[in-house]
């Protein structure tokens, strides 16, 4: 590899922050970017749904109030974005993975890969052991309010330890997949997995 | 279902060094740099390209940049605006000059992205920078040479603030089939016949296209725009499949 130019006068805005928190290539930010492919969708709290699913096989659903009334976990986590923010201690509260499963009576998970599905057609591809043993969660609250809607309301997934396009926003279904698929983004370029360690950004890296 | 594409994992983006050709001051606020890059595979119009920085000390910073050139470009165009805060975009809109290098790698994303094959017609609203991917479709269908029906509605704070005023204008005055409006929201130069307010619903429908035309709409701009635009559309019939965003946030740039 021939060394990268050097940017004459370049000094950049250094992180005061804990920089060994920033994955490779990433900048810290204060505020909360937006960012999606489409028009922010409006659920009112009665239709919304969420399911599990084992290929073509419904095996729950919770409506809101259901939801709720599963146990909450609270998270303080670091979001990555690919577009290259990052964000430290964020709070999220919501419903883990590994207690969706119980609740569904899913004490072994039928596959390996899963398949997330949001409203408006957005979809991701993330490996079951992912989600569980409290790596992953379905958010509903942000620094203790209702998730707003133009970051994934009223719940979007939340896998804090890949890059953030992973935790979908407006998330309305899991489905077990028996082999590892392109969700919507990674269709068109980006990375199957997505760790931000490993700066895997788009296909190849 | 779509077909698993299992060659993704051949086509790395690799890092290549890009040579400022040209500077173009556009706004008192905003430059393009002019890039040669080496190898580029070429993109489609509304793409964008990550740009990385290194300083004399090794530290490295990394941005995403839409593309404002057309694909029958040589060059790869990006356009910066000088931003409080903003790392990489103020260090490249204040201290670039011809001649020097950088390191660019894409194109990358593939939905926010139109192409003449595609068809209209074409609806593009931008705010601000956010003119920029929708500038890149524009050019596009200028070096096809398409008749496709389009129209840009474009907000801007004041006149000076107009990106690409003159190629707009020029564009325009071909009578090809599009039309370009703007509306600036702080201040307007006297005898001013355009908008004079942010976009909105009653300006979206006496503008644009009617949603029974099923344009293609592509808005980029700020969230505050992106949020408020898709959402008057969407009430105004457009079908939600039709409209793809694209944010500038103050961040990231």
């Amino acid at each position: 590899m021939t060394q990268p130019p050097i940017s004459r006068g370049f000094r950049g805005r250094r992180s005061d922050g804990p920089t060994e928190r920033l994955p490779p290539g990433q900048h810290l930010v204060s505020d909360f970017p937006v960012l999606s492919a489409g028009p922010t969708p409006k659920t009112k709290l009665e239709d919304w749904r969420f399911s599990l699913y084992d290929g073509h096989t419904a095996l729950a659903e919770w409506s809101w109030a259901d939801f709720q009334s599963l146990p909450q976990t609270s998270l303080k986590v670091d979001i990555h974005c690919v577009t290259s923010w990052s964000k430290l201690d964020t709070h999220w509260q919501g419903v883990t993975i590994d207690t969706l499963f119980e609740a569904a009576g899913v004490s072994e998970p039928p596959t390996s890969f899963t398949m997330i599905h949001s409203e408006g057609d957005y979809t991701t591809n993330i490996p079951v052991e992912d989600l569980i043993e409290g790596k992953a969660m379905v958010a509903t609250r942000y620094e203790g309010d209702p998730l707003e809607a133009v970051h994934g309301g009223p719940a979007r997934l939340l896998v804090p330890h890949l890059y953030f396009w992973k935790s979908a926003k407006w998330v309305r279904r899991l489905q077990f997949i028996p082999d590892d698929e392109p969700g919507f983004w990674e269709e068109l370029g980006y990375h199957m997995y997505g760790d931000p360690w490993r700066e895997q950004r788009y296909a190849g890296d | 279902m779509p077909e698993t594409d299992t060659g993704t994992a051949t086509r790395k983006l690799i890092w290549r060094v890009a040579e400022v050709s040209k500077i173009i001051d556009e706004t008192p606020r905003v430059k393009s740099l002019v890039l040669d890059v080496p190898g580029w595979p070429g993109h489609r119009a509304g793409q964008h390209v990550d740009v990385r920085l290194t300083a004399e000390d090794g530290y490295q910073a990394q941005r995403s940049y839409s593309a404002a050139s057309e694909p029958e470009s040589a060059h790869v165009m990006l356009t910066v605006e000088r931003l409080e805060g903003g790392e990489v975009s103020s260090y490249l809109a204040a201290n670039v000059q011809p001649g020097d290098r950088l390191e660019l790698r894409g194109p990358i994303g593939g939905y926010f992205v139109w192409t003449v094959a595609v068809g209209g017609p074409l609806f593009l609203v931008g705010g601000g920078s956010g003119i920029v991917p929708l500038m890149a479709m524009l050019r596009h269908r200028a070096a096809a040479k398409s008749t496709i029906p389009a129209v840009l509605l474009y907000s801007a704070r004041t006149f000076n603030d107009i990106i690409y005023r003159q190629e707009l204008d020029g564009m325009a005055a071909r009578n090809d089939g599009l039309r370009v409006a703007y509306t600036l929201t702080r201040r307007q130069p006297p005898g001013w016949s355009g908008g004079a307010r942010r976009i909105d619903g009653r300006m979206l429908e006496s503008i644009g296209l009617p949603a029974s035309a099923r344009p293609r709409i592509f808005i980029c701009g700020p969230t505050s725009l992106v949020e408020a635009v898709a959402q008057s559309l969407s009430a105004l019939g457009h079908e939600r499949s039709l409209i793809k965003t694209e944010r500038f946030g103050p961040t990231g740039r």
